[in-house]
């Protein structure tokens, strides 16, 4: 059985038809790179599996069970824009996702607890370098960093499943190709499903272990919104990299243990 | 170069700001001069050395009846009023526009409520203060209450909804609940703008204050200022109204300070 099981699913609003009968089985681990014409329903198939918008008919399963219906940590998000908090500085930022799970009443920890969680965040900012900017706000990062932060933040939560609607579309074409390899180096490393919501069709292709294209089958000129799109191609890519990962996944832990820590 | 495009330097910025206050200052001095040279005894347009006299009596010596200075005890009351019901409206006005802006549960029940009551003008239910709450100086910190609370919930209501979804969602997939969603990310991002809701809503403050002294008070600014006006008493009236001036603007800048000051973030923070 595969983690993510899309079935028979469908969402319209009002009398506009955007997804229609969608099927679609996603296996762990895989790197999913959502393409299509804007308004086609990447970012509403996104916002399902976030659990942001119910579906209007169908199902999702997650692992056989039903999606639960709002956000929570088990899936991780970032968005093109507004994705950092804007009144905690850089540090806070990520640290914030190791206080909130923990400190349901008073929404943050103090004393050594504290200390801990902001070790903990710093490490990761490190990874994902920036490890300089720690104690910045983000207005007075740049986009790029802005993203970079993002993506830690939703890593330190170690969700199963990272959800990114154009999280580079707003960057530079070289600021980009950074991100890139720091989103590839993250995936292999984490074995985490992500599925990424692209305009950038080599993007796609460059980063995903699979392409998803949405596109409407069908069209009725004198009323575009009475169809909806589908998934009209499924192009499995970059097969390698997901055999190396396989492959590094199968080794034994004490290598891979020692390996991570070099 | 176009008007459009042209820029006041240093110094001239500060010629510029000086400026009109100058023109008024001066224009009130001829006038206050010339109609004391027809009449001395003219009160309508006191010279500046019956100001003086006035301030060093109410400010700088006993009142002969009650052995207390009138200018400095005024000043306490006043303002004391006035912060309790800055303080009361910032409370509950943060509380009630946060509930209304971000739990929608709430917010249906809430916001027309709050767009109907900031409908009502307070002055007009002043009586019904008088009424209920007594003469004391509960019904006066009321009227401020009643009188700026709808406002300030609303702004911050209106806030509260701009803040952009994508953050919510966010926050809660690093594991927020609803109150630990609020408290750390809801909240302190509405702080800066409850100041400056506070800032815009000192004048209506000062005006409800006013207001309620002139009414029914036995000390206070406004009071003073209602009770010498039976005597054409300008020389005190103009005094205290500078002073009532220069106290709200010094609330206004403080409260500027204080929110560049503890919310870092802010001004940059909107783009």
């Amino acid at each position: 059985m595969s983690y993510i099981q899309v079935r028979n699913l469908w969402q319209t609003y009002g009398d506009q038809v955007v997804l229609e009968n969608l099927r679609v089985d996603i296996a762990e681990g895989e790197f999913c790179a959502l393409v299509g014409a804007s308004g086609c329903g990447k970012s509403t198939f996104l916002r399902m599996l976030l659990g942001q918008e119910a579906p209007s008919r169908g199902r999702i399963l997650l692992d056989g069970k039903p999606l639960a219906t709002e956000p929570d940590a088990s899936r991780g998000i970032v968005f093109q824009r507004y994705s950092v908090l804007p009144h905690l500085s850089v540090l806070d930022n990520v640290a914030l996702g190791l206080e909130l799970p923990r400190a349901p009443v008073l929404g943050r920890l103090f004393g050594r607890a504290k200390a801990d969680a902001r070790e903990q965040a710093a490490a990761l900012l490190k990874r994902v370098g920036l490890g300089h900017a720690l104690d910045k706000y983000p207005s007075q990062l740049s986009g790029g960093m802005q993203q970079r932060l993002a993506i830690a933040q939703a890593l330190i939560m170690k969700p199963r499943m990272l959800l990114l609607d154009e999280p580079f579309g707003a960057l530079d074409p070289g600021i980009r190709k950074d991100m890139h390899a720091l989103l590839l180096e993250l995936w292999q490393e984490t074995r985490l499903t992500v599925l990424m919501v692209t305009h950038d069709l080599s993007e796609g292709f460059t980063l995903g272990t699979r392409l998803l294209v949405f596109d409407k089958v069908r069209h009725d000129p004198h009323e575009p919104g009475a169809y909806g799109a589908r998934i009209t191609y499924d192009i499995p890519l970059n097969l390698d990299r997901h055999a190396t990962r396989e492959a590094v996944a199968a080794l034994p832990e004490h290598v891979t243990g020692a390996l991570k820590n070099a | 170069m176009r008007l459009i495009n042209r820029r006041p330097g240093r110094s001239w910025r500060i010629s510029l700001v000086i400026l009109p206050f100058a023109l008024l200052l001066i224009a009130y001095l001829a006038g206050s001069a010339a109609r004391l040279a027809d009449n001395p005894q003219d009160k309508l347009l006191p010279s500046a050395v019956q100001m003086a006299e006035a301030v060093d009596r109410m400010a700088l010596s006993e009142d002969p009846r009650s052995g207390r200075y009138l200018f400095w005890d005024d000043t306490a009351s006043s303002l004391k009023r006035l912060g309790m019901g800055l303080l009361i409206s910032a409370a509950l006005g943060l509380c009630l526009g946060v509930l209304s802006g971000t739990l929608p549960m709430f917010g249906a029940s809430l916001s027309p409520l709050l767009t109907v009551v900031s409908m009502i003008p307070p002055l007009a239910i002043l009586p019904v203060l008088f009424i209920v709450f007594g003469l004391d100086e509960l019904s006066k910190v009321m009227l401020i209450v009643i009188g700026i609370t709808p406002v300030i919930a609303r702004d911050i209501e209106q806030r509260a909804r701009e803040i952009p979804v994508e953050l919510l969602i966010k926050a809660q997939t690093l594991g927020a609940n609803t109150w630990t969603l609020i408290l750390r990310v809801v909240l302190p991002q509405l702080l800066p703008r409850l100041l400056i809701a506070l800032q815009l809503s000192l004048g209506s403050a000062w005006l409800f204050l006013i207001a309620a002294e002139a009414i029914a008070s036995t000390d206070g600014l406004g009071y003073r200022i209602f009770l010498v006006r039976r005597y054409l008493a300008m020389d005190v009236i103009l005094p205290y109204v500078a002073w009532i001036t220069l106290l709200a603007w010094l609330m206004d800048f403080g409260l500027k300070r204080l929110t560049r000051a503890a919310f870092p973030w802010y001004e940059g923070g909107r783009a």
